[in-house]
Formats: C-alpha cells, structure tokens, sequence
C-alpha cells in the first residue's frame, strides 16, 4: 500500500477564493454598459433592417455573457483546476444541443402542418 | 468520526519524519463549496435554457392577442436593465470591501446592492400588472405564457437571491468575515451575477427581438 507523504499542514489551508479586483469590476462594468446600450439603441432607432438589427444584437449578447463571465464571475481555464470550465464547456453543449433541436425539430413541425383555416368551424 | 490512524516510519536522524495517511484525510471544510454552488449554477441554467426554448418555440403563437410590439415598453426595461447591471457592479464593491476585511462596508454595499434588487423587482412586477390590466394574462395565448413562466422564473430568482442577501447581512453582523461567510458571500456573488447573465438573454430575446418581430 503506498501513500503520498502527506503534509498535516495543508489541511489548513485557506479556501481558495477567487481574488477580485477593482479593476476587473471597473472594466466588466463599463463594457456591459456599452455593450446593452447599443442593443437598445439598435432597436429603438433601427438604423438598420430589421434582420441585420437582430444578428448584431445577438451578437453583442453573446459577448456581453463573456464579459460577464471573466469580469464579473472571475471565469478562468485554471479556476477550480479546471472542473469551472469543463462543467461550463459541458452545459455548453447541451444547451446549444436542446435549443437548435427544439427550434429546428418545431419549425419542421410548423411548416409540415396541414394548414388551418381561422375559423374551426370550417373544417371539412 | 474515526480517530485518523497515523503510522510513523521508523526515522533515522538524516530522514524527515514521515507520515503516512491510513485512512482518508480530512478535507478544510467547505473546500469544494464553490465548485458545488457553480455546478449548481450549471443546473440552473439548463432550466432557463428549457425555458427559453419553450420561448424561442411558443413566442410566436400570439392566438390573435396582443403580440410583444403591442405590449413591451422597451423604456421600462432598459431602466429595469441599468438596476441590475448597477446592483452587479455594487455587488461587486462588497465582494471587494470583504477582500480588505470591512465589515461594516460589505454589509453596506450588499444592502444597496439589495435595494437595486428589489427596484428591479418592483419595475417587473409593475410591468406583470400593467400586461394583466391590459388582459395580457398568462392565459391569454402561448406566447404570454411562455412570457410570463420565463421572465417570472429570472423575477422568482431575483427574489430568492435578495431573501439570501438579507439573511447573509444578518450573518456577517453576528460573526463577522469568518471563514463561512466569506464563503458565502462569494457564493451569492456567483448566484448574481449569474443571474444578471440570464437578463442578457432575457432582454435580447424576449424584450429586444420581440419587438423587432
């Protein structure tokens, strides 16, 4: 039987704690505020069409979670060695798995439906 | 709780004394609270992922009622978004007051914090009775309630949080930073911000494109 020769000391060690600081918060803060500003502006002013308008405000919603993500939730490769990311990485996955199977499993349905008139007492 | 067996290998004066570790050793408590409360996290978000595919699929299905154009005032919910991107960032200052050991601070910065929180609440909830006066009820057609089971979740979320902030002040006035609190205060650090990352998804989706619908 072998063990690894075990310190009594590191057994009191503190908890590691991610470390925040003002900077991080300062710079999160101000590219959200950017970064939900325009989107609202986007939409309320609608300088461009409206398929172009919602591509780019998905877009910045997409940046705006990273942001989010490393400035707010302090978000590294190496936090938690490593599980943070892997878990994270893994919802990932199977949220965009459950999302574009919905929608596109539910469009086909949509399209493929015998067409309905308004009124049900129409009905053959 | 068994007593830890602690075997000695026979020293010698050149040799380090050695121990090794029998059974299983003890872990400092709470060591894996924060990898466990972001894997909770993770859990969450796939119920708001479940949502927002119910959204994604019913929002359209307007059953010849009001559709988002006729019902979102994308003023409110811009003013709704500045009061939890602020509550974020003053979060943010108590969890930085905690890193220089001020009690007095954190509690400060969490109860303002937790005051951006409840504004936040009140506009939703102003905005849920404006929607029923209207008869935009959860009732009245798929996509309301979608709507409303999506964006109440995010709302039900908020108001836990804000119970846990209020409980974690009353803590830290009892105990001060101890090691628990400390801990538990980065953890409601993560529940909110988290929360503020289902917003993003909340006011792009539901609020922003359904009004470009």
């Amino acid at each position: 039987m072998s063990a690894d020769p075990h310190h009594a000391a590191d057994a009191h060690h503190e908890i590691e704690m991610p470390h925040a600081s003002m900077r991080d918060y300062a710079i999160g803060f101000i590219l959200s505020v950017i970064l939900t500003a325009i989107p609202f502006w986007l939409v309320m002013e609608r300088p461009f069409s409206a398929g172009a308008t919602a591509a780019i405000i998905m877009g910045f919603a997409a940046v705006q979670i990273v942001v989010h993500m490393v400035y707010f939730l302090h978000m590294t490769p190496k936090a938690e060695g490593g599980w943070s990311m892997t878990s994270l990485i893994f919802t990932i996955i199977v949220v965009v798995i459950m999302l574009a199977g919905s929608l596109w499993v539910m469009h086909h349905l949509n399209t493929n439906m015998m067409p309905m008139p308004h009124d049900p007492s129409q009905l053959p | 709780m068994s007593a830890t067996t602690i075997t000695t290998a026979p020293t010698t004066i050149d040799e380090p004394v050695r121990f090794y570790d029998l059974d299983e050793h003890a872990h400092p408590e709470g060591h894996s609270t924060m990898l466990g409360f972001w894997i909770y996290l993770m859990s969450d978000c796939l119920i708001f992922a479940i949502l927002f595919a119910c959204y994604a699929v019913l929002g359209g299905n307007y059953a010849a009622g009001p559709a988002p154009k006729d019902l979102f005032d994308l003023k409110l919910i811009a003013l709704n978004t500045a009061m939890l991107l602020f509550s974020s960032i003053t979060y943010g200052f108590a969890v930085l007051q905690m890193q220089q050991g001020r009690v007095k601070g954190t509690q400060l910065w969490l109860a303002i914090t937790g005051l951006f929180g409840l504004g936040f609440l009140g506009i939703e909830l102003y905005e849920f009775h404006h929607l029923i006066e209207l008869g935009a009820t959860p009732q009245r057609s798929a996509f309301l309630s979608a709507f409303f089971t999506l964006v109440g979740t995010h709302g039900l979320h908020v108001t836990f949080g804000i119970v846990w902030l209020v409980t974690l002040m009353v803590q830290l006035g009892k105990h001060g930073l101890v090691a628990a609190n400390r801990r538990r205060v980065m953890c409601l650090s993560m529940f909110w911000h988290f929360l503020d990352v289902i917003w993003i998804g909340v006011f792009t989706i539901v609020y922003l494109m359904g009004v470009l619908r």
